[in-house]
């Protein structure tokens, strides 16, 4: 942009963002922001939270922190209520908070096992759940759920990761059956590997260096990983009118890792 | 909403080819990559309908021309690729969107309608990418957008070679992805469900059923509604432009929901 007016693509639209502290969803509720929608953050992290709130504020945008865990209803519940006060009103869910241990089924203890599917799905459902009564009574809305490459194709060593992104890209469908009618459009993105703090943890975990690891993460036709950018863009598009025709579609945003 | 001058589109200063570009989501797209900034390269059989959208471009301030091109055809893939080059100096975005439908189970198929439907759909974007490849490389990396279809990822009645087709543009894009990506070329398709195109009214002549019981069919979906080709065009759109910089090898599906589930 080079000083000429242009018009924000989310002007006039509120969007409620979870695990909008860091990686994806901090870049998302970034963009958002720039593109004219009232963002609420929700997450665990309440220093990290309030960082990205100043910096959303700085720049001229509007912006609420609330401090949520989607594994409880009663928060997830209260993240919607609360963002309906501060803003008014719903259009946009990016459901995005996730989390990963690499681990077999014979190495994956029932407690990681209820971590990744009670984050990465549950709270799926239980903050679309919330999310929807108001977005249907307001005539519309969208919902944005962030699954992965790994929700369509299997990956070593990660299964209940898997388990929970597969049913991610299936709860959005199924979700998107149910409510296009209601004006209620549900996709999900499916990322490959993208540049946030949960690529070198995974690194860390599987105990391998750094490089090793990063380079055969690079090894898909673009040669290289995303950028938190890249996939926030992705969520733009499905978040605005760009994609007015398109519901219980996964859009995958890899590099072309899951091409072959 | 201005969006006309070069500094704000989102695809300014590029140049794109776009096949099938008389009418339907071709035409849309035209128009919509032109306000956005880009230069067209517009092709298709349809002579008359192609010159007039590239004249609707012209006359709303944008660069466009109509070249009369059979897509099946090595040479006239040529003649298209050369004409861009001469004229605007750069390829740097492929929409291979020329298609046609016949509507009919293999027994009721002929083998010429086959070899025709095959070739349009399918042929033309090997015919073409071979082509423009080379220019997009020297271009420093660019984008590929071909047209699938749902059909190209799930099967249809009477559909046969159509789904055929489809579900070979799905795959050669994905094949296409792997080879180029090094070069920075993406290759991508979209696979739009039921459009107001002619092709939707050409299907239920086709099949011999009465045009509105057709269309009402068509928009049993979640959105409850056939999609428009400014909607496919804007799928284009983002597949074009660097918004999607990390995306390639995918099947963009704009459907409504078609193909979520049954309503």
């Amino acid at each position: 942009m080079t000083g000429v007016l242009r018009m924000m693509r989310l002007e006039n639209k509120v969007a409620l963002i979870t695990g909008g502290t860091s990686g994806i969803g901090e870049a998302v509720a970034e963009l958002l922001a720039r593109e004219g929608a009232r963002v609420a953050i929700a997450g665990r992290n309440e220093s990290r939270g309030h960082a990205v709130m100043a910096r959303i504020l700085q720049s001229g945008g509007k912006t609420i922190f609330l401090r949520t865990d989607v594994r409880k209803a009663a928060e997830c519940q209260r993240a919607v209520d609360e963002t309906l006060r501060s803003f008014g009103r719903l259009d946009i869910l990016f459901n995005n908070a996730g989390v990963f241990f690499p681990h077999t089924a014979l190495e994956c203890s029932e407690e990681e096992w209820d971590l990744q599917i009670d984050i990465n799905l549950k709270g799926t459902f239980l903050m679309s759940k919330y999310a929807l009564g108001p977005m249907i009574a307001q005539g519309g809305g969208v919902i944005v759920n962030n699954s992965s490459g790994w929700g369509i194709v299997g990956g070593d060593k990660a299964v209940a990761y898997c388990a929970s992104k597969g049913g991610v890209v299936l709860l959005t469908k199924a979700m998107a059956v149910d409510h296009g009618r209601q004006g209620i459009r549900v996709n999900c993105i499916c990322p490959g590997d993208v540049d946030t703090p949960m690529l070198p943890e995974d690194a860390r975990m599987r105990g391998l260096d750094w490089k090793t690891y990063l380079a055969g993460c690079e090894n898909r036709p673009l040669g290289r990983i995303g950028t938190v950018d890249e996939i926030a863009k992705a969520v733009l598009f499905l978040a605005s009118d760009d994609s007015s025709f398109m519901t219980g579609a996964a859009l995958v945003v890899d590099g072309g890792g899951t091409a072959d | 909403m201005q969006l006309s001058g070069k500094d704000v589109g989102r695809i300014a200063e590029k140049v794109a080819l776009i096949t099938g570009a008389a009418s339907g989501i071709g035409r849309a797209t035209a128009l919509l990559f032109a306000r956005e900034g880009a230069a067209v390269a517009l092709a298709d059989v349809n002579t008359d309908a192609g010159r007039r959208v590239a004249d609707e471009i012209a006359q709303s301030g944008g660069r466009a021309f109509f070249e009369p091109v059979d897509v099946t055809r090595a040479a006239d893939c040529q003649r298209l690729v050369e004409r861009a080059i001469r004229e605007f100096g750069r390829i740097d975005i492929l929409f291979n969107n020329a298609g046609i439908i016949r509507r009919a189970t293999v027994l009721d198929l002929s083998e010429d309608d086959w070899d025709r439907v095959m070739a349009v759909n399918v042929k033309s974007i090997y015919l073409l990418s071979r082509e423009v490849i080379p220019h997009i490389q020297k271009a420093g990396g660019g984008t590929i957008i071909n047209t699938a279809s749902g059909w190209g990822l799930t099967g249809g009645a009477k559909a046969a070679v159509y789904c055929a087709s489809k579900g070979a543009v799905v795959l050669l894009t994905k094949a296409m992805a792997i080879d180029h990506g090094p070069q920075k070329i993406r290759v991508n398709c979209i696979c739009p469900g039921d459009t107001d195109t002619g092709m939707l009214r050409e299907e239920a002549r086709q099949l011999e059923e009465e045009n509105r019981q057709f269309l009402a069919e068509a928009a049993k979906r979640p959105l409850g509604r056939v999609g428009t080709p400014e909607e496919i065009a804007q799928a284009a759109l983002y597949l074009a432009s660097d918004a999607s910089s990390f995306v390639t090898g995918t099947a963009l599906v704009v459907d409504g929901g078609g193909l979520a589930g049954s309503v």
